[in-house]
């Protein structure tokens, strides 16, 4: 890679601007075609049997009635896709989600599937399919996992990260630590301390579009698959492996997508649809229902988490530790690992220790859920600084101003900081006018700071110039919260021409070099970045042409806004070429005019966020109402404002639900109860206010625009600030996410009953 | 010779040292060094660790050269939403 990524502080023409987005109208018109709208010739209905067990072993699959019963093409096991992972053990765990081999770990584990002429069909088959569990004990719930008298998940796992070697297996696979200086003294030197221990419950990612796709296996061993995805690239990759193919011979086509939010980047059906039309010879569709969504794909952990942060009377953080358990499903993962890393980001700590335990449970697989694992420990973190604010006696506002990180500061997770934003947000929010808004009859203000790190990754991009002009952009990274208008605005940017005159697509995988996923906020990042170096190229060619047209030489030509300009007094009668009249003459020229960026987009920077929530709580039923939502962000830069917003109004949507309402309810025979949208309640617009943005732009000295991610970080606060907000309304401290009805009322009434 | 810090669970698997020299101009050369100093560290590597340089986290660029006095810190790859 030949291209300097570092800031530049240029003056913006389109960056900034807030043009309509090229795929609104598909969307809004019905038109867009996501997972489930793909459709081909010959395709067979694809269904997955799966365990209502929480944990059983698989003795016998016995699939012969239903491989006898009409339309049914295809049957399949575990035995149907054998193991080729060759050691990898986080791909064997892939495996083994998408296909249960010898035990059946959770309520929702696939044990089998059919490709069957019709779904009637299909359901028929699978009714027919018998299979003989030996059921084992079961563990869901976290801290009981973690105890040595749980029943063991797998008994192959020993703790990893301790001193010494256990010499017995544990359902904790991994123990994590993070910090500097020393808390014990740290303590020593406090005049106040909190501590607390907080419980957050399993969430899913609640994306409205299910999981989706079409497998079509030809006889020659190529094959394509169309998928609801944010990240096709690594789609075929992990496909490719888990049936022993060459990833160039399996194209994968992603579609749009309906919510993703780190749900996305895991296969689940996709291989088992794939296997079933390499067994039919036939086209497979297979879309998951809501109730396997929530059984079967991957919510984010429930934890269980205790902090003790101290400081000194005049509001010194003096010293701040935390001890963090996260649910991994039945394989280990690193999510507690996550949390122990961000829970004190946004502090400036001598003294910080964070412990982070990875534990098994009889649950579905753990899944990234949007900045993954911090919101939660933002939750406990900022749960206590506001109460050790209040034991003070400060104001939180100015209680975290005095603590919050700044560039030179060493983060709680190792590095030094560069120049950071979360100083400006908490200064922004102290002079927001929300902060001096008068509170009703029960209600409560809170506040709360939140960190993510953002990542970048590769990336591969091509622009392609066509004869009229017109600018087509090739991206591989999948679109789910408008990059493709983001990257049109930074490739006309580039190249000084209007917005309108260029056209994203999200490419296949057989047109474009790989690309990481969109995740860790990097899509517009990255792309982004790849665009820009694409341009460039492209530019370098236009001079080129321009040259040739007037027969001078290249480095006599210049390019701005949009033309190349002949420089020099010798061409001073040459006028100017638009980009238009260059790719008018491009066939007599030199052919196509094209700019290629391959690229790793490293260098993103870290992002802070400080949110402002008002509630009103309902003493006599414990329903709390969210009556103002505030959220203020550093963007690095906005390449489009509206979309920016969009991020941090999402996030904070979907935090204001984890806070308030969704959980995952498992029964005592480890059954998930609320598997459907009836019984897991996410946010719908009654529920919420307008949800009001200030974008802060602290530029990222690794982008040559100064852009940093955006879209996960808006869901780390919002936890902390509702259950500050909450706690102010109700008069008791919430340590229990989420803090529904029925978890509010018991808070208060045992206040009532503590203050009697 | 860069000064290289190891986050907490990964000293464990360079025989407990928290920090180490290594001679080395880029992450290339340093991930070589230290998977030769510390055969524990091989097959974490090969998992993939991030290499903050000054604070700025670097997955993938391996050429990313190590300057003089730069503070160098090992930490676990993440992965986002």
């Amino acid at each position: 890679m030949n291209f300097d990524p570092r800031f530049s502080g240029r003056k913006f023409a389109s960056v900034g601007t807030r043009p309509i987005r090229p795929d609104g109208i598909d969307k809004v018109t019905g038109r867009a075609r996501y997972g489930a709208d793909f459709n081909m010739a010959g395709q067979l209905v694809g269904r997955v049997l799966r365990s209502p067990h929480a944990h059983a072993r698989i003795v016998k699959i016995d699939t012969s009635k239903a491989e006898k019963l009409a339309g049914v093409k295809a049957v399949i096991t575990a035995a149907d896709l054998p193991d080729l992972t060759d050691g990898d053990a986080a791909m064997y765990d892939v495996l083994d989600n998408c296909m249960a081999r010898t035990k059946a770990l959770y309520d929702g584990h696939a044990v089998a599937a059919v490709a069957a002429i019709d779904a009637r069909t299909a359901r028929q088959a699978l009714k027919l399919i018998e299979v003989e569990y030996e059921l084992l004990p079961h563990v869901t719930d976290v801290d009981e996992a973690a105890k040595h008298t749980a029943p063991l998940i797998n008994d192959a796992i020993f703790t990893e990260g301790l001193e010494e070697k256990p010499v017995k297996p544990s359902n904790v696979t991994k123990r994590s630590q993070f910090g500097h200086g020393d808390v014990h003294q740290g303590f020593g030197q406090a005049d106040f301390i909190v501590e607390r221990s907080f419980k957050t419950e399993q969430t899913h990612q609640g994306y409205i579009e299910p999981h989706a796709c079409v497998a079509n296996f030809s006889s020659d061993g190529t094959a394509d698959l169309w998928v609801c995805t944010q990240g096709h690239f690594v789609y075929r990759q992990h496909c490719a492996q888990l049936l022993g193919m060459e990833a160039s011979k399996l194209r994968v086509t992603s579609s749009e997508i309906g919510g993703g939010f780190g749900g996305k980047t895991h296969v689940w059906a996709e291989p088992v649809a794939l296997a079933l039309s390499r067994k039919a010879g036939r086209p497979v569709k297979l879309v998951m229902t809501r109730d396997e969504v929530f059984r079967a794909s991957g919510p984010t952990s429930a934890t269980s988490i205790d902090v003790k942060i101290g400081a000194r009377k005049d509001g010194t953080i003096t010293a701040a530790e935390a001890t963090l358990r996260y649910s991994c499903g039945p394989y280990a993962g690193s999510w507690a690992e996550i949390g122990a890393m961000t829970a004190f980001a946004c502090y400036k700590l001598d003294n910080v220790k964070t412990v982070g335990y990875e534990v098994l449970v009889n649950r579905p697989k753990t899944a990234a859920y949007r900045a993954p694992s911090a919101p939660m420990a933002a939750f406990a973190v900022e749960s206590a600084v506001d109460e050790l604010a209040k034991k003070i006696g400060m104001d939180p506002v100015d209680f975290r101003i005095k603590n919050a990180a700044q560039e030179g500061t060493r983060s709680s997770y190792g590095p030094v900081y560069g120049p950071i934003g979360i100083g400006p947000t908490l200064e922004a929010v102290k002079s927001h006018p929300h902060m001096k808004a008068p509170l009703g009859k029960n209600q409560g203000r809170g506040m709360a700071c939140g960190f993510w790190f953002n990542f970048g990754g590769q990336t591969c991009t091509d622009l392609n110039i066509g004869m009229d002009g017109s600018v087509s952009l090739a991206v591989g990274t999948v679109d789910v919260g408008g990059s493709r208008a983001s990257l049109s605005l930074v490739a006309a940017e580039e190249l000084g021409i209007d917005y309108s005159q260029v056209k994203a697509i999200v490419a296949d995988t057989s047109s474009l070099g790989y690309n990481d996923m969109t995740d860790g906020s990097r899509g517009t990042f990255s792309s982004s970045m790849a665009t820009i170096s694409a341009a460039r190229n492209a530019i370098l060619i236009l001079r080129e042409r321009a040259a040739q047209m007037w027969d001078i030489a290249v480095d006599d030509v210049v390019w701005e806004k949009g033309h190349a300009i002949a420089k020099g007094e010798k061409h001073g009668n040459l006028g100017k070429l638009s980009l238009k009249e260059i790719a008018v003459e491009s066939g007599k020229t030199g052919g196509p005019i094209a700019g290629h960026s391959e690229l790793v987009a490293d260098g993103a920077g870290v992002s802070f966020a400080t949110h402002i929530c008002d509630i009103e709580v309902d003493p006599d039923t414990g329903a709390a109402r969210v009556i103002r939502y505030t959220v203020v962000q550093d963007a690095g830069k906005a390449v489009h404002p509206t979309y920016v917003e969009g991020q941090y109004q999402g996030g904070a949507a979907q935090g204001i639900g984890w806070a308030l309402n969704e959980e995952y309810i498992y029964g005592k025979d480890g059954r998930l109860q609320n598997a459907g949208f009836l019984d897991y309640r996410i946010p719908v617009c009654s529920d919420l206010p307008m949800i009001d943005t200030q974008i802060l732009e602290i530029p990222n000295p690794n982008h040559p625009y100064g852009v940093r991610g955006v879209g996960e970080t808006s869901i780390v606060p919002p936890l902390a600030a509702i259950a500050n907000a909450v706690s102010n309304a109700a008069g008791v401290r919430m340590t229990h996410i989420p803090m529904s009805p029925p978890r509010i009322l018991a808070a208060i009434e045992a206040e009532r009953e503590w203050s009697k | 010779m860069v000064e290289v810090t190891l986050w907490g669970s990964l000293a464990a698997t360079a025989g407990g040292n928290s920090k180490v020299e290594i001679e080395a101009k880029d992450i290339r050369e340093l991930f070589r060094k230290l998977a030769e100093q510390y055969p524990g560290l091989e097959p974490l590597i090969d998992k993939g660790i991030a290499v903050a340089i000054d604070g700025t986290i670097y997955r993938d660029t391996w050429s990313k050269k190590l300057p003089q006095g730069a503070e160098i810190f090992l930490l676990p790859r993440l992965a986002g939403g």
